[in-house]
């Protein structure tokens, strides 16, 4: 133990406050939005023996699934906006792979995370290029969530927010489509969690640059030699 | 067919009806059209004064529910709205004229009122085999369609198969089974439903009678005044969904008592219509009162949106018995079964990686301690 010569390492403010506040209120209402879609998808009979009168849980659960998307959407607008002003790993810039250096990247991390093969080239700081082509892919499936959610809840709503959505529902064919579509697609968050919460533990646990805790702190440790210096 | 069409109160007069009786018609006119009260004197103006105009109404490929429907209309003196006031010049099911002379009403009405008839068609128009599948007097149903709807003041569209296509147009639509709306080149009024309810059909026929113009339409074409709430928000039912009691067979003792039929695949929150409002058979009931789910018959594709008594449905190229929970759990599953897998890959292949961590890392104890205090402080930027 005492012959190996420990690496000097580097501190990096990677993600800044109004990243990680975007990235928990987003996890936060995700999560309350799948819980209760489930719940409006399929209600459980809870308090069979109470009169109606004496309870409103199921409005409860639909209120709390309107609110969230509410929450969910503008926190999204703001992250839009912070991709313009944020510093480099929050910014557009970082999103889209567009010259031949950034394909690499993605094929860097194809090789060393899927295929398990060694590290040849630099490890990426932020985002690797393949995480955030995933998340353009997510923001779309986002968007088309908050669009068909709004049409579906614009027919219970005095708001115009909503009722800039109406156009989904004659171009799905009624609500029913929408309903199912709105569904199904959910379930792709689902999937996303999985891998997305499974990949920075073993980030994490295989890297050892503190991918868990970056997202509380912003801080990630990286050695001296992976840093563009 | 007669070049000076007396107005809907001559007519009345002509045909024996009282002024008492006129002013009741005008009444209830007025409600069935939903039209505000303080507005009556224009309609008993328009009435008096308004030529009544002849209506022309095609059947296509349908079963003839939506004429059933409208001639079983509650209100007796609505009903006589088409068949004493409305000049009904030309329909198939119920004028008395057949073959030849028939065709030929249908030619005079439109011939001598170019831009005043009301056209109302009944079913969808088959676009496949050149419209083999559905000819009238040798002529496609295509054909007849456009030249009626050229000329004609209004359009309207009769039930799900001439808003949507209905049953004809459900997978996989052997017939090419298209909707009046594709095929116009005008704005058409679609009263989805299979059947409409007759009052509404009456309403919108009242509409478009004293206004002389649509009624205001939704995305879809719908009339607002009908199809602007859904089922499910004006149902009666609507406080159990609220309290979350649930039918959750059609023999527990929730079905008895009335509760929610959502679970048991009601369509009520995914439909628009006025039947929770309106009712059927003389405000008598409708579907969800009568203890059975909305089957949602006013919506587009509502044949193929899956089993009536399955709240979600099927996803489509999946096969019946998948819905979306099925598919998704299954992909979870999968996906699940990859990251555990990968797991224990990444304990194997990465482990010279993690061993290096291991070795990486001081004791707080050792001696090499300061050593590790001293690199970020010398080193990095300097070097």
């Amino acid at each position: 133990m005492a012959t190996a010569q420990p690496l000097p390492y580097r501190r990096v403010y990677v993600w800044e406050f109004p990243v990680r506040l975007f990235h928990w209120v987003n996890a936060t209402g995700i999560f309350l939005l799948i819980i209760t879609g489930f719940l409006i998808g399929n209600p459980q009979v809870l308090f069979r023996s109470n009169e109606a009168y004496q309870q409103y849980w199921f409005g409860w659960v639909r209120f709390t699934h309107f609110a969230s998307a509410y929450i969910v959407f503008f926190n999204f607008l703001f992250r839009v906006y912070w991709g313009f002003v944020g510093n480099q790993f929050a910014r557009w810039s970082s999103f889209f792979p567009v010259n031949k250096e950034q394909f690499l990247d993605m094929w860097e991390t194809v090789r060393i995370d899927i295929l398990q093969l060694k590290l040849k080239g630099k490890i990426s700081i932020g985002h690797n290029y393949l995480a955030s082509l995933t998340y353009i892919g997510l923001f779309i499936l986002f968007l088309f969530e908050v669009f068909s959610g709004f049409a579906l809840y614009s027919s219970m709503s005095g708001s115009f927010i909503p009722k800039l959505f109406t156009w989904m529902v004659p171009l799905m064919g009624g609500d029913a489509n929408v309903r199912i579509w709105h569904h199904m697609v959910m379930w792709a968050f689902v999937l996303f969690t999985i891998i997305h919460v499974y990949l920075t533990f073993y980030h994490d646990y295989v890297e050892g640059r503190g991918d868990m805790s970056s997202m509380l702190g912003g801080w990630k440790f990286e050695k001296d030699k992976d840093l563009n210096r | 067919m007669e070049k000076n069409v007396p107005s809907i109160w001559k007519a009345m007069e002509a045909k024996g009806y009282s002024r008492r009786e006129f002013m009741y018609f005008c009444g209830v006119a007025v409600a069935a059209a939903g039209i505000q009260s303080s507005a009556f004197g224009q309609v008993v103006e328009a009435f008096e004064k308004k030529a009544r105009p002849p209506v022309v109404w095609l059947h296509f490929q349908e079963c003839t529910c939506c004429s059933e429907s409208f001639i079983r209309s509650s209100h007796p003196i609505v009903a006589d709205i088409i068949f004493d006031t409305l000049s009904l010049d030309y329909t198939e099911t119920l004028q008395a004229a057949s073959g030849a002379q028939a065709e030929k009403c249908l030619q005079d009405t439109m011939k001598n009122n170019k831009g005043k008839y009301i056209l109302l068609v009944e079913g969808s128009v088959p676009m496949l085999n050149g419209g083999s599948c559905c000819t009238i007097g040798g002529r496609s149903a295509l054909e007849i369609l456009k030249e009626a709807a050229a000329d004609a003041a209004a359009v309207i569209a009769w039930g799900s198969c001439a808003s949507h296509g209905c049953i004809q147009a459900a997978k996989p639509n052997p017939t090419g089974a298209t909707p009046i709306h594709e095929l116009v080149n005008r704005p058409v009024i679609n009263v989805p439903g299979c059947p409409p309810i007759a009052e509404v059909m009456t309403g919108v026929v009242t509409h478009v009678l004293l206004y002389g113009k649509i009624p205001e339409l939704d995305s879809q074409g719908r009339p607002k005044e009908f199809y602007s709430r859904r089922v499910h928000d004006t149902c009666y039912r609507r406080p159990y969904y609220d309290a979350g009691l649930f039918v959750e067979s059609w023999d527990d003792d929730a079905a008895r008592k009335g509760y929610c039929l959502y679970k048991m695949g009601c369509r009520g929150p995914v439909t628009y219509n006025a039947c929770s409002v309106t009712k059927w058979n003389g405000n008598l009931s409708y579907p969800i009162q009568s203890g059975h789910g909305c089957i949602g018959c006013s919506e587009a594709e509502f044949w193929d949106n899956g089993p009536f008594y399955q709240h979600l449905s099927s996803f489509p190229g999946f096969g019946i018995e998948s819905t979306a929970d099925t598919i998704g759990a299954t992909a979870a599953g999968v996906t699940v079964g990859a990251v555990a897998l990968h797991a224990i890959s990444s304990n194997i292949r990465k482990r010279k990686i993690i061993q290096g961590n291991m070795e990486e890392s001081v004791s707080p104890n050792k001696p090499d301690h300061e050593i590790v205090e001293e690199v970020p402080e010398n080193g990095g930027d300097q070097s």
